[in-house]
């Protein structure tokens, strides 16, 4: 390595960061946007054409506001919890492939970087509540350390479940551009349907959006870990947030979608990136749309929801998988057979888990409206 | 030459974060140190190669072990140690530490280090982890899972039994 190769890398990551800063910003416009039409509202439209500027100009307002710190709090980790939560989110961006020959390193374990990584940003939640000296922000990161916590097994569990599916495919199976290589014309969305539901859900908790966003809660707990926050401390926090979304969209692209491929995309190269981006999209509009019917669930009802549904569904999805994987290589059947057998048991569990949660819902109403009856 | 500079400046930062958590007197910072060191360590096996080791040192140590130690001090609520504890243990602790560092030295000593060839494809080590761990060290693998599972149990009993007592 000499000082020349050190000096591309850094200028790749700096365009990388601020090409993703940039995007976040776009993100957030486009949730106002979206989530306005939804309301049958206009959303932002004064700051540029159609409002596009309005985040910028936000982002711009935080930048120069005081930066108010209570003096109540422990100055050292209030300072040092933004960048601990910050890190970690754009660290990801280095393992995640925009083509086969567009990722800044494509490591061959990629996938168990992304889980390594995704579980140190706790660390920064938990100290930013704990400096904060305020007991709304020490619940928040309380709520919000149990949330990751509880949630990052079914999206681990979704995640290895692919790994395990792509090594029947390629002999890179932890790496994400093998994962999409392994994928080719079939995405793993046909194939594990309850592995992406899992993971899409881990992922909504995994980022703190509604229905999950208990950390933030703005009426109980007046936006959790970063009430004592203002300024650019605060708006790290919301950018963070939001590029945590883009993260999690952009996984869920190379893990499910089947990443970059598209009609013609081997013969156009420059069109894989573009529907690597229309996808990413297709999933973040999706989170929107999730978004704006459903009410907030209260915590019993998301702890519930995580240890006693989405965990063993992800353990059964794993473990079958794994067993089918495991019978192929036993009896040397053809991919397509392993995909359609995966397939077919996945649909019927995806259904069979939608059966029981709707049931489960008629006996709790029954339930309580007996209890109201009386 | 600048791998050099870069092993050393990592060293530098994880012993002077060590020291950091003995130092100190408030036990987040020292929380705080721990995760620095054990990162440090992380990036140290990194630079060796080793990057399943330095994945897995964060993941666990990094993430979960820290978390597990911020939670215990922050909802125990602990007062902040400004006071000086001391006591008649200093002689006894010092042996302690010097005896474990001592037999972590000869260890490191003795142990026939394997290098790597920088060119040498990761996912062969890696696979080659995976299935040591899965065949002929199955059986400690699992005793350290059960381990677990048993501290998880008792952490369930002993709250659990708080709450009934109250």
């Amino acid at each position: 390595m000499s000082l020349l190769d050190l000096i591309t890398i850094a200028i790749i990551v700096f365009v990388l960061f601020n090409g993703i800063l940039t995007a976040v910003l776009g993100v957030i416009w486009a949730e106002r946007k979206a989530l306005a039409r939804l309301q049958q509202r206009v959303g932002p439209s004064r700051t540029g054409p159609s409002g596009i500027l309005q985040t910028a100009a936000d982002a711009i307002k935080l930048m120069l506001k005081e930066d108010v710190r209570p003096g109540s709090v422990n100055v050292v980790i209030f300072y040092l919890a933004p960048l601990l939560i910050f890190t970690p989110i754009f660290m990801l961006w280095m393992v995640l492939p925009f083509g086969p020959d567009w990722v800044l390193s494509d490591l061959g374990i990629g996938l168990f970087y992304i889980v390594a990584i995704l579980g140190l940003s706790v660390v920064g939640h938990v100290l930013a509540g704990w400096a904060s000296n305020n007991k709304y922000a020490l619940l928040g990161s309380a709520r919000n350390a149990a949330q990751l916590i509880s949630y990052e097994l079914p999206l681990v569990f979704a995640v290895l479940a692919v790994g395990l599916l792509a090594q029947t495919a390629t002999d890179r199976p932890f790496s994400l551009a093998g994962i999409v290589e392994a994928q080719g014309s079939v995405p793993y969305l046909v194939i594990m349907p309850l592995g992406f539901i899992l993971f899409l859900v881990g992922a909504l908790a995994e980022t703190a959006r509604i229905p999950f966003d208990i950390p933030h809660a703005e009426e109980e707990i007046v936006g959790g870990a970063f009430v004592e926050y203002s300024g650019i401390r605060w708006g790290v926090f919301f950018l963070t947030e939001y590029a945590g979304l883009a993260t999690m969209a952009f996984l869920a692209t190379i893990l499910f979608l089947g990443g970059w491929t598209g009609p013609f995309s081997d013969q156009v190269p420059i069109l894989q990136p573009f529907y690597l981006l229309v996808k990413m999209a297709a999933i973040i509009l999706i989170v929107f749309w999730i978004r704006a019917p459903l009410p907030r669930l209260r915590i019993d009802q998301l702890m519930a929801f995580a240890w006693k549904l989405a965990i063993p569904a992800s353990l059964v999805n794993l473990l079958v998988v794994a067993t089918i994987v495991w019978v192929q290589h036993q009896n040397g059947w053809e991919l397509w057979v392993t995909s359609v057998t995966i397939s077919v048991v996945s649909i019927v569990l995806a259904v069979a888990t939608g059966i029981f949660i709707q049931r489960r819902r008629e006996q709790r109403l029954r339930q309580f409206r007996q209890r109201w009856a009386q | 030459m600048i791998e050099t500079a870069i092993l050393g400046a990592i060293g530098i930062i994880t012993v002077a974060a060590a020291v950091g958590v003995v130092a100190t007197r408030s036990v987040v910072y020292a929380a705080v140190f721990l995760l620095v060191s054990l990162v440090g360590v992380a990036a140290l096996f990194l630079m060796m190669l080793a990057e399943f080791i330095a994945l897995a040192q964060v993941l666990i140590y990094g993430g979960a072990i820290t978390i597990v130690l911020l939670f215990a001090i922050m909802l125990t609520r602990a007062p902040e140690q400004t006071n000086v504890q001391d006591n008649a243990q200093r002689p006894l602790a010092a042996m302690a530490c010097v005896g474990l560092f001592a037999l972590l030295v000869a260890a490191a000593l003795a142990t026939p280090w394997r290098t790597r060839d920088p060119g040498a494809d990761p996912m062969a080590e890696f696979t080659a982890l995976s299935e040591l761990l899965f065949s002929d060290f199955l059986i400690p693998f699992e005793i350290a899972s059960l381990v677990l599972l048993v501290a998880l149990i008792g952490a369930v009993v002993l709250t659990r039994s708080g709450r009934e007592g109250a």
